[in-house]
């Protein structure tokens, strides 16, 4: 038995060393004729940048496009794409907290700016102040002050905006609402005219999606109910959810659901907008990377294949969401990660991935020329519109307030008791404490 | 003696690892849960390097059974108990049913135990896609119809609203007396022919005291929560059940095959000879005899059922009440919401739900040895 194991024990030695010297003179060898073959450049080895973002499928070119542009100006480093797939980045946030907790943390990662950074990761003190990166290279000019605003606190600029979506918009097909003889509706009153008409003639007046859509559905209604004004009160804290206002909102909310389709949580937002251009449904409210779904996968052209207006309610508003890229304390190659937050800030860099994600340029000189007829518009309605943040998409509140907010409009939609969800809201925001 | 000890001090030796593994890794993980969940650990500010918790004894806890905002996780436990009913229910008897198909050892039986059994080898999140574009709304089962010259079914089998058997939780404590009360009288009606002084002694009498009890005074009893809210089993976990069912059938039917098959012949022949039909055979001789393979076939699925994750969140994501379960809850609540503590406190509560099935049957396995 003991010889058995020491025999054993001496061809395992045996085998790491063989293997241990056999391995490192061959990486040598290895080094030594790319050197030789590719005098131009040579990936230095730990000089990595890993990127964290939750940007595969669809917006995986937008983000390919950012990274040849860092390429070009760092060619000594290694970039690491890490993405984690799952729209609005439900899995990416997840895994992120594990390895911050854990940590690793990667050199910049992507998060919606506003509170869900602000909520997470600010107050957490895990991110660095990004104001003197903002004033070295001048965005603070370039970037609406309004903007800079809402995604800063009065300790300082926590990250930087690659792009601006709308979420307040609602898509229609022209030919489509011309033979059913109604208009692109104004207010919600508009819209309660025409829709019991379009249900007559079988058609979806709404088309909805699972639920995050409505959530996304909840806060073009809300704005339209409380207005811009109580809208930033409500996330100051200076507004109660529960007061007449808040549950003026859910009531209006509750309205509008009689008009949507039934089988709305088992589709996709896809598939909701698919049902406005095949016709079976008038409208769709969905943030403008609907725009990017139908130019681009579908190839409708802007304007003349499908319209859009700003939601019932909402014009001159402009509830924008924007994604950005952070710097996390700990950043392993710091350096690198300041480069590639000045490539994302830069005009280039801006102008290079907003028209193929189909969102617009968060800075003010952007070259509109490159961008489709829906962004041109949403970029002129952006530098004049009253710009309020987005509650499903991170920027109003923070992620505390967002999960249990999850939680009430599934009860909302079962129980449609105006009364009880609002007074859920506002336990909910004293317990995550909005605009403390 | 010494000789004795020596073998004792190597077999503790040998068990030292694995005391201490599991010691650290579960157990004394199981102990920080706890005391997360009676923390405040959550909001902004929790992922911070030293996160700032204070002990705040069982509010969590009471939170999520009496608060507003616990109203999904009520709503998920109740749908978790169905859940895991319909599944015992479904996944045991298709499984013995199919065991005792094959039992009669029809040509190819080998062939079709591997079709019946492969189903458990796929991954739920492999399974739970299937399924999900077979239960799709305008798309496979519902079409099926269609090819028998009939209409399609339009009911949606992952977010149809509907729900049936609904109660108010306010009345939870009557409800739960009346599940006992039921439990006692089907028992005593069961060990009636046995033994009637004692069924009718130990559970009859006692089952329907405190089913009349429940019923008579129940006004009396503390109501669970102050408003009126009504849970009740979503027909949109239908989908969810056929899913696993689909994929636990065979396991179970493995487990009854072998046990089946462990029954020796002569037995059987007895049996038949004594004029046993084949029904008579297995409901009579064969099942009763299973009765540990049906224990642990229902002790394993349980607490399967009451883990349950992947499937859920491939066939339907999150956020479907419709479908949800604590276990889907607590990752949202943990991972999404960032509050730890209740998490914490769901994670705790499932755990004593799942020991609730598991430790009386450990209780009686352990007498059963020290009987022997």
């Amino acid at each position: 038995m003991k010889k058995a194991l020491a025999r054993i024990f001496i061809v395992t030695i045996a085998m790491l060393v063989m293997f241990g010297c056999g391995e490192a003179p061959k990486k040598e060898e290895a080094a030594k004729t790319s050197e030789a073959e590719a005098p131009v450049v040579v990936v230095e080895k730990g000089n990595d940048l890993e990127i964290f973002s939750w940007w595969a499928g669809d917006e995986g070119p937008a983000l390919e496009a950012l990274i040849d542009l860092y390429k070009k100006a760092n060619p000594t480093v290694n970039v690491i794409n890490a993405t984690v797939t799952g729209g609005s980045g439900v899995n990416a946030k997840a895994v992120l907290k594990t390895r911050m907790l854990g940590g690793e943390p990667p050199d910049s990662f992507q998060v919606h700016s506003g509170q869900e950074l602000i909520g997470t990761w600010v107050k957490a003190d895990r991110m660095e102040d990004l104001t003197p990166l903002f004033e070295e290279q001048g965005w603070m000019n370039v970037f609406p002050e309004g903007l800079v605003k809402l995604i800063g606190t009065d300790q300082g600029i926590w990250s930087v905006p690659v792009n601006i979506h709308r979420s307040n918009v609602m898509w229609y097909i022209p030919a489509n609402l011309e033979k059913w003889g109604v208009e692109v509706p104004k207010t919600w009153d508009d819209f309660f005219a025409i829709a019991p008409k379009l249900k007559a003639a079988g058609v979806t007046p709404l088309a909805l999606a699972q639920n995050w859509t409505s959530n996304h559905l909840w806060e073009s209604v809300a704005l339209a109910a409380v207005g811009a004004d109580n809208w930033d009160a409500m996330w100051a804290g200076k507004l109660k959810f529960d007061s007449p206002e808040g549950v003026k909102a859910w009531e209006l909310f509750g309205k509008v659901l009689e008009y949507t389709n039934a089988d709305a949580s088992s589709l996709s937002w896809q598939q909701a907008t698919d049902m406005v251009i095949d016709g079976r449904a008038a409208f769709n409210i969905m943030g403008d990377w609907a725009a990017g779904y139908m130019f681009t996968t579908k190839k409708m052209a802007p304007g003349k294949d499908f319209g859009w207006a700003a939601s019932p309610g909402t014009s001159g508003e402009f509830l924008f969401l924007a994604d950005s890229f952070g710097l996390p304390k700990g950043s392993p190659h710091r350096d690198n990660a300041i480069a590639w937050l000045k490539v994302l800030g830069s005009k280039e860099g801006s102008d290079a991935f907003n028209p193929i994600k189909g969102s617009i340029s968060a800075r003010t000189d952007s070259d509109l020329s490159k961008y489709n007829d829906y962004l041109k518009s949403a970029a002129t309605d952006f530098g004049k519109d009253r710009v309020v943040g987005s509650l499903a998409h991170g920027v109003a509140a923070n992620e505390t307030f967002m999960g249990g907010f999850a939680s009430v409009m599934e009860m909302f939609l079962k129980t449609k008791n105006a009364d009880a969800a609002s007074k859920a809201c506002q336990q909910l925001a004293d317990k995550s404490r909005i605009g403390m | 003696m010494r000789e004795a000890s020596r073998d004792r001090l190597k077999a503790f030796l040998t068990l030292l690892p694995s005391i201490i593994l599991i010691g650290v890794f579960v157990y004394g993980f199981i102990g920080e849960t706890i005391w997360t969940s009676l923390t405040d650990w959550g909001g902004s500010g929790a992922l911070s390097l030293t996160p700032e918790k204070n002990f705040i004894g069982l509010a969590n806890y009471v939170e999520l059974f009496t608060g507003v905002l616990g109203g999904g996780f009520r709503q998920d436990l109740v749908n978790a108990v169905y859940y895991s009913v319909m599944l015992l229910v479904g996944a045991v008897g298709l499984g013995m049913f199919i065991a005792i198909l094959l039992d009669q050892k029809p040509k190819g039986e080998d062939v079709l135990r591997t079709i019946f059994l492969y189903p458990m080898s796929l991954s739920f999140i492999v399974s739970g896609t299937i399924w999900r574009w077979l239960l799709a709304p305008q798309g496979g089962l519902n079409v099926l119809p269609k090819y028998a010259g009939m209409e399609p079914l339009d009911f949606q089998w992952l977010s149809s609203t509907a729900a049936i058997l609904e109660f108010n939780w306010q009345n939870l404590f009557q409800i739960l007396l009346y599940v006992a009360a039921f439990l006692l009288i089907l028992t005593g009606l069961w060990l009636l022919k046995k033994d009637s002084g004692m069924a009718v002694k130990r559970w009859l009498v006692p089952g329907i005291a405190v089913g009349a009890g429940a019923w008579l005074f129940g006004d009396l009893l503390p109501e669970a929560l102050f408003m009126e809210e009504t849970h009740g089993f979503n027909l949109a976990t239908m989908g969810i059940i056929m899913a696993t069912v689909w994929q636990y059938s065979g396991y179970t039917m493995a487990l009854y095959l072998a046990g089946f098959n462990g029954i020796s012949q002569d037995l059987r022949d007895a049996a038949m000879l004594d004029g046993a039909s084949e029904v008579g055979y297995y409901r009579h001789v064969a099942i009763p005899m299973l009765k540990p393979i049906t224990i642990s076939a229902v002790i394993i699925l349980s607490h399967i059922s009451l883990k349950m994750f992947d499937l859920i969140f491939a066939m339907t994501g999150p956020d479907n009440a419709e479908t949800g379960h604590p276990a889907l809850n607590m990752y949202l609540t943990t991972f999404r919401a960032n509050n730890f503590a209740q998490g914490a406190a769901i994670a705790i509560v499932l755990f004593l739900v799942a020991a609730m099935f598991i430790v009386p049957y450990l209780v009686s396995q352990y007498r059963q040895r020290g009987r022997r």
